[in-house]
């Protein structure tokens, strides 16, 4: 029950019981009266009845009068008393009450003061100790992010969930540089912290590399990496390496991947320079070849006696011209060589059935064609770049589908000495092998994935081979892939293996601990789960009659930390007239939305800001009619939960009259700046949300779907909007 | 009768050893000088014997190689490669795609001499 019904029942209570008192009064007394007694009194009292009632009335009254002052210094400033105490306790420590209402409640008030000066001090003292704790590791981790910054390479960091940990400034520009979307993310929509991975690079690919590290660490592989070579949705070509991130629990010797690292370059150039070197390379070995058997066979030819003359000069030509030929040749790659590093292209030795077993998947997946088996044997394995090469086996099956009406693939795959075979088998119509060996030259691209690279490139890194062959007796033909392969994964370097202690102290992070468990939203700890904060400005309040969104800011909450430089800022062309009256409101003017982007451009790139986020925002009703009225013309649709600051100030503060922004922040102690831009109160509105969430704690609401619970319960729910 | 060979290759400075030296083996010689000539030189002329080089104009000896082995009336045709491909892994293509017989450059011409007289089933 509220303060204020309470105080209403004690005050109507009081008034029943006086007059209750005084009627329950004159009814006794006239019961002990005699029979003479009241013949006599009757009279008098009669005509007077008018005064008695009035008597007992104004009785009631003095008492609702008294119960009321009574009331307020009982009931009500107590509650107001408690409020005020509850913030106390709940967020800024420096806040003090002020003694108002009866002395005993000054007495409590000073009482409290005097608490909190003591808890202030004793939290100074822990404070400044853990701050001391902190300082060594805060240390450790700006020596990390010094070392990590400095990196050439990209770096990030994850989860086991894929969820981004920590990432450098480089890889923010090499993300920055493959989104798609308009400039207000900066690639924030795709890389950030919290993110997934997998927005970036297809799940199959990381998993992959994941189960091939395990598998290596349990083999006890001293260099438990993987490496792989994937294309962006930009085309460009990124080689990554794998690395684990080792946990060691107490107990437990060995320890267990609790993470990733990401080590990515952008190879896209090198692929190129790599390419001529390979070329150069070539002239120089095959060419000498040719030029070395032209001098032996000529020089040769020499020897016999019976040559004439004239033979004799020609033989002796052919040694001039190829030893000048060869002296040319060398001194060109020598200078080609000189100033180019080498790098290579990275190959993993891989299992061959789980290389078929990819291929597969990925046939079935993208090209929805039936695959299966025939001999495989399970003993080979291979030294592949597993992410090319599939997409060469898929691009060549994409190709027969399409083109050949192929309606089913198989995979064999032998061994033949230092090579494999892997074999992609049809059956069909006949074709030419200058078609078909033509797609090998065509840079791949099938199902919604496309490559610079071709098949003769990807089988050329291999340093492989690969030809059309017929098996004409069962009318099929196949591709034959020559790989090289690999031994068994079985090098165990004992003295390289060095377990725990090997493992660098930087990674003393709290940020391995977080692992999600594929919970319903609605089960996780408000503390735990990442919101996106977000307010827009508009054209007006009514999104039913043309009211549009000009602005949208934005900013992210993870693990109760509010992510400032992980923002999204963007104004908007409304494609309709600005009301004067509300640039007083916003101070956005027409001229500001001239060139900017329309929604249907910003709230595809919004939605990809806000994937996988819970939404939160101040008096969230308002922005959301906006967005969800643009469903139907875009397609796009907030399905995620979303929760509401102001709902959410009325669950803790029922007795406060105001739930305005700026009421809740002078409440919670937050400084407002750059109010009603949207992003400086998208800002404001996730400090306020931090600042809430161990408040509701406090009333045993922690996770989700206990806040939305209590949101729905409270007064301004129920207004529509 | 005199075996008949024919030399399939775009580089002056081997043909006219190779030229010499089988003519001197007391072979009859014809000449080709990239791959669609060497394909019609099969056919018009029905050497016994190709020496085969794989970087060629026009067509590559890998296909000259497979036309010649999907042309049932040249079943009859000894191949041997003779490269600057010296990988296992274009070997491992080169008879796969048909060749009775590789060899890389730079060989010894008595070797050849020798390979040559074994795939025609002469006296060495």
């Amino acid at each position: 029950m509220s303060p204020k019904a309470r105080q209403g029942l004690v005050i109507f209570g009081a008034s029943v019981v006086v007059l209750g008192v005084l009627v329950g009064a004159g009814v006794a007394l006239w019961r002990d009266l005699g029979a003479e007694e009241r013949a006599v009194l009757e009279p008098i009292l009669n005509p007077r009845l008018g005064l008695l009632i009035m008597i007992g009335l104004v009785g009631a009254g003095a008492a609702a009068v008294l119960m009321k002052s009574f009331a307020q210094d009982s009931i009500a400033a107590p509650a107001l008393l408690a409020d005020e105490i509850g913030l106390l306790v709940g967020t800024d420590p420096s806040r003090r009450l002020k003694p108002s209402g009866s002395p005993e409640l000054q007495r409590i008030a000073e009482a409290v003061n005097g608490l909190a000066d003591q808890r202030r001090s004793l939290q100074d003292d822990v404070e400044s100790r853990i701050r001391e704790a902190r300082l060594s590791v805060e240390e450790e981790r700006n020596r990390l992010a010094a070392l990590m910054s400095e990196l050439n390479q990209s770096v990030v960091v994850c989860n086991l969930d894929g969820r981004i940990l920590l990432y450098n400034n480089r890889a923010r520009l090499q993300f920055k540089a493959l989104s798609d979307a308009p400039s207000a993310a900066g690639g924030g929509e795709i890389i950030g912290l919290g993110r997934s991975i997998y927005l970036v690079f297809e799940r199959n690919l990381i998993v992959h590399a994941l189960e091939s590290i395990q598998e290596r660490i349990r083999r006890q592989s001293s260099q438990p990496m993987a490496n792989f070579v994937t294309t962006t949705r930009a085309g460009q070509l990124l080689r990554v390496q794998m690395a684990p991130v080792m946990s060691t629990t107490e107990g437990d010797a060995d320890g267990t991947v609790s993470g990733f690292v990401l080590m990515l370059d952008n190879i896209t150039r090198n692929f190129e320079s790599e390419t001529r070197r390979d070329q150069l390379l070539n002239s120089v070995t095959e060419g000498s070849r040719s030029s070395l058997a032209n001098l032996r066979a000529a020089a040769e030819m020499l020897e016999y006696p019976d040559l004439d003359v004239d033979l004799k000069d020609r033989f002796l030509k052919v040694i001039r011209d190829e030893v000048q030929a060869m002296s040319g040749r060398l001194e060109e790659t020598a200078n080609a060589f000189a100033d180019s590093l080498k790098t290579r292209w990275p190959l993993d030795d891989m299992h061959g059935a789980d290389l078929i077993a990819a291929a597969q998947r990925r046939i079935e997946k993208k090209l929805g064609l039936p695959t299966k088996l025939e001999d495989v044997d399970p003993a080979v394995w291979v030294k592949v770049d597993s992410f090319s090469l599939l997409q060469a086996i898929s691009y060549l099956a994409s190709r027969l589908s399409d083109e050949f009406e192929v309606r089913e693939v198989r995979f064999r795959l032998s061994s033949a000495g230092r090579l494999a075979h892997l074999d992609l088998i049809w059956s069909g119509q006949a074709m030419s092998t200058e078609t078909v060996m033509s797609w090998e030259l065509e840079p791949m691209s099938f199902a919604g994935e496309s490559s610079p690279l071709t098949v003769r490139d990807v089988i050329a890194r291999h340093d492989g081979e690969i030809w059309l062959q017929r098996e004409k007796t069962q009318h099929r033909a196949f591709f034959r892939l020559l790989l090289p392969s690999a031994l068994p994964q079985e090098e165990v370097v004992a003295a390289a293996y060095l377990k725990g202690d090997s493992r660098p102290e930087y990674y003393d992070f709290d940020l391995f601990k977080q692992t999600e468990v594929s919970h319903e939203l609605d089960d996780r700890l408000l503390s735990e789960l990442a919101f996106t904060v977000f307010d827009t400005e508009t054209t007006g309040l009514n999104p039913s009659e043309g009211d549009e969104i000009i602005q949208i800011g934005a900013t992210r909450i993870v693990n109760g930390k509010l992510l400032r430089s992980e923002s999204f800022d963007q104004l908007v062309d409304p494609l309709r007239e600005l009301p004067e009256a509300s640039t007083k409101i916003h101070g956005i003017t027409p001229e500001m939305l001239v060139g900017q982007p329309p929604m249907a451009k910003v709230l595809p790139a919004f939605h990809a800001f806000a994937a996988d986020t819970v939404l939160v925002a101040h008096n969230a009703a308002f922005d959301m009619r906006f967005l969800q009225i643009k469903e139907q013309s875009t397609g796009i649709r907030f399905e995620q939960p979303v929760l509401d600051t102001l709902l959410l100030s009325a669950v803790i503060h029922p007795s406060q009259e105001s739930h305005r922004l700026e009421a809740i922040s002078e409440r919670m102690g937050v400084n407002i700046m750059g109010r009603h831009t949207a992003i400086g109160d998208a800002i404001v509105t996730g400090e306020v949300f931090l600042r809430m969430i161990p408040l509701l704690a406090e009333m045993g609401i922690r996770t989700l779907g206990e806040a939305r619970r209590a949101s729905e319960k409270t007064y301004y729910a129920r207004v529509k909007y | 009768m005199a075996k008949k060979i024919l030399i399939a290759d775009d580089e002056q400075n081997i043909v006219i050893s190779l030229e010499f030296l089988m003519k001197r083996e007391g072979f009859t010689v014809c000449v080709a000088t990239d791959g669609q000539e060497a394909i019609d030189k099969v056919r018009s002329e029905a050497p016994d014997l190709v020496l085969l080089d794989i970087m060629m104009p026009r067509k590559n000896g890998y296909e000259v190689c497979q036309e010649i082995r999907t042309d049932p009336g040249l079943q009859g045709t000894r191949i041997l490669m003779l490269t600057a491909k010296g990988r296992e892994m274009e070997i491992t293509k080169g008879l796969a795609m048909g060749a009775d017989a590789y060899m890389t450059k730079p060989f010894s011409t008595r070797e050849l001499v020798t390979k040559v007289k074994a795939l025609l089933d002469l006296p060495a």
